[in-house]
């Protein structure tokens, strides 16, 4: 996918602007964000779970190389093989010789970031295969030929109207008098359009949540049953997922689920919960023939190596999306490439870099809901901050803002002329307000006055007065 | 839990560049605050800023060195008072990140995080205060900054001694604690996000019926007035301590002098 954050300014302004967004965010948001506050009211040990979760990420993070051979041991003695992939080009070489030696025409897709991030899609239809996504709101946003605009919620920027009159265009084969009313009509329309997709499909792709060292599994949930159909009809499965899914366990993968689902949508568990453990072994009635599974590393062996290494915790859960209040006023789309929000701000530019994606890091009040909610504890804000600590030291930051910077660093540590520059400030800027209380318009602080009034200061700085009477 | 507070305690007054600059009225309040529950106040002279903003811009270096000064400025007191939850995160919080590999100062910064408050939580959790002796008569929504709430815990603290001022009723803001969209240099850097987030947050003080809004930042506050003055939408915009201590009843944030 092609990235548009070196324009994230101008979508966003424009983002905070269109209307219909707006609503759709803040029905979402009411959504995720009041169900996740009851599910973890409702388990009064999530706590503790949050803490043994991030002590079983820290610990398989600490022996990644270990259980990474492990779980490639295990899926090929179960029958499954493993494949590897540095970066995004050669995940998506494998997946398509993959599906070219199984004569792959029609492929079912189940949602994969990853597979987002590498941008499989594009790969395997210019090879002339027709590749359909199963989850709902993908298959949304596939017709509307959009990128997602949440990690898990991919059309949550479109209201009922706008998916009925997708449906109307791309379904002709349907009666075009046909009732759209209500949302059950439409799930109803796309169950039945993609259920021919799920029998016609050669291969399925799906991603996953986490994969297990200790038995070679992979685990999906779904609210859909989508992974499982374009899992088990196909002849091929193919995974596709990062190396940071690994978890040591069966019941560590356990203890991430009951975070997973609560932090994501407030359900105590998804509809559906698959673990995948191989293709169908003598005797079996269904399941695929072949099982592949592609690791993609693509940058997270630098964050492993690097000060960003917490972010390999991140479940994708999208807490911090629905919690922040940037993500809540510009939507998905303004970040410009596959992760919004405040996951979105710290992966992209380690994933783009810095000079691709810099303003994701500094488009944040640092308010610190993100980290609050994160099942997995980390630090988004301090993780934002180094961003912003590596532009400066790598000099990519905006230079007028740097200047302010060093000028306003100096005068500070010198507390004598800083009093002499306050006191002259706050003079000045009453003077200019003219009674009125406020400045509407002030040379070098357009940023500010753009949007709002500067209140005057109230004509004496605190510092002189005290001086003055002595300090009493 | 904070060590028993010794009689008449010595207290450093941080009075933070935005009040210094912007508000003066805020640091009289507090010193009178202080005062009335019986601490000695004092305001070190060569304080200016605590650094946050080079800090958040990822000026670490110039951070550091703004630290290293207030941190010698005020260590030799037993308390540092900050009116401000941002400030006081800065110290509390950051200053002792700044410096974690920094053996010569990181016991300094840890030791004065540990003696730092903010002031509403200084007179209640350290002093013991449970009531003021204040009038305010309004109905006021009180927004909680990102950095008392989320940095420093602070929620009760507020309330409980509003809750003691004659004739204030206090409003049920919802989510009092979503960004108001200052964030220091983010609401110049990114004016049209920030709006959205002033405008979200206003909007919410309205739906309340509440003619005043208090907060215990000045960056919030200016923001919030800021934003409320260009909409004409009338609100008052107080800092907490002033309405604590009985100081309210002058023109609030960016309200025009008497007589205009």
């Amino acid at each position: 996918m092609k990235s548009q954050a070196h324009v994230f300014k101008d979508r966003a302004a424009l983002a905070t602007h269109d209307g219909t967004l707006r609503r759709a965010l803040g029905r979402a948001k009411d959504g995720f964000v009041g169900k996740r506050r009851l599910a973890v009211e409702a388990l009064p040990e999530f706590g503790e779970i949050r803490a043994a979760a991030k002590r079983i990420k820290d610990h398989t993070l600490d022996h990644l190389a270990d259980y990474l051979e492990q779980f490639e041991a295990q899926v090929t003695a179960g029958g499954g093989k493993v494949h590897w992939a540095e970066t995004p080009a050669e995940a998506n070489s494998i997946v398509l010789e993959l599906c070219r030696k199984a004569g792959a025409r029609r492929i079912a897709k189940g949602k994969s970031m990853v597979a987002e991030e590498t941008g499989l899609n594009e790969t395997l239809e210019g090879a002339s295969m027709e590749v359909l996504e199963t989850d709902l709101g993908e298959y949304i946003i596939q017709l509307a030929k959009e990128p997602p605009s949440h990690i898990i919620a991919p059309a949550v920027h479109k209201n009922r109207e706008q998916i009925r009159d997708l449906f109307r265009d791309h379904h002709p084969q349907l009666n075009p008098t046909r009732k759209l009313a209500e949302v059950s009509d439409l799930v109803n329309e796309a169950r039945a359009v993609l259920r021919q997709g799920f029998l016609d499909a050669d291969v399925g792709i799906t991603g996953a949540n986490f994969l297990i060292a200790e038995s070679g599994s992979t685990v999906l949930v779904t609210n859909e049953g989508n992974g499982d159909l374009s899992s088990t009809l196909p002849r091929v499965h193919i995974v596709i997922a990062g190396i940071e899914k690994v978890v040591p366990t069966v019941e560590d993968a356990c203890t991430l689920l009951r975070l997973l689902a609560r932090s994501a949508t407030g359900q105590e568990i998804t509809a559906y919960t698959s673990f995948f453990c191989g293709p169908r072994r003598p005797g079996e009635n269904d399941g695929p023939e072949q099982f592949h599974i592609v690791l993609v590393d693509n940058g997270r062996s630098g964050m492993w190596s690097g000060k960003f290494r917490e972010m390999l915790r991140c479940i994708r859960c999208g807490a911090c999306l629905n919690h922040c209040p940037v993500y809540g006023a510009i939507g998905g789309h303004a970040y410009g490439w596959v992760y919004p929000g405040p996951m979105g701000s710290v992966l992209t530019p380690l994933l783009l870099g810095l000079e691709e994606a810099g303003d994701l890091p500094n488009a944040s009040s640092l308010c610190g809901r993100c980290e609050e909610v994160c099942p997995m504890s980390i630090p988004l804000p301090s993780l934002l901050r180094q961003h912003r600590i590596d532009m400066h030291a790598r000099r990519i930051e905006a230079r007028s803002a740097s200047w302010g910077l060093a000028l306003w660093g100096a005068l500070v540590r010198q507390p004598r002329l800083y009093r002499l520059a306050s006191a002259a400030g706050a003079r000045v800027l009453r003077l200019l307000s003219r009674g009125s209380g406020n400045l509407r318009r002030l040379p070098l602080a357009g940023g500010w006055t753009a949007v709002r009034d500067l209140p005057a200061p109230e004509g004496n700085t605190f510092m002189g007065e005290w001086k003055k009477r002595g300090g009493q | 839990m904070p060590t028993p507070c010794p009689d008449r305690p010595r207290v450093a007054l941080l009075v933070t560049c935005l009040a210094d600059l912007f508000r003066p009225s805020v640091g009289w309040a507090a010193v009178a605050l202080l005062r009335n529950a019986g601490c000695r106040v004092e305001v070190p002279a060569s304080q200016t800023c605590c650094g946050q903003p080079a800090y958040n811009s990822g000026h670490k270096g110039t951070a550091e060195a703004i630290a290293r000064q207030v941190i010698a400025a005020f260590e030799p007191y037993p308390y540092v008072v900050v009116p401000s939850g941002s400030c006081g995160g800065m110290l509390r919080t950051h200053y002792p990140e700044l410096f974690e590999d920094d053996p010569s100062w990181a016991d300094r910064a840890r030791a004065l995080a540990e003696r730092t408050y903010e002031l509403t939580s200084f007179l209640v959790d350290v002093l013991g205060v449970e009531k003021v002796e204040a009038r305010f008569p309004a109905k006021a929504a009180y927004h909680d900054s990102c950095s008392s709430l989320r940095e420093l815990g602070i929620r009760s603290q507020p309330r409980q001694l509003l809750g003691s001022v004659a004739d204030l009723e206090l409003a049920d803001l919802a989510d009092a604690g979503a960004c108001c969209g200052f964030g220091g240099t983010f609401c110049v850097k990114y004016p049209a996000i920030s709006e959205r987030m002033v405008d979200d947050k206003l909007d919410d003080i309205l739906a309340t019926g509440a003619d005043t809004l208090l907060a215990a930042d000045l960056g919030c506050l200016l923001n919030i007035a800021g934003r409320a003055r260009r909409r004409a939408t009338g609100l008052r915009v107080l800092h907490v301590s002033e309405v604590l201590a009985g100081m309210g009843d002058g023109p609030g944030i960016g309200d025009p002098e008497p007589g205009e």
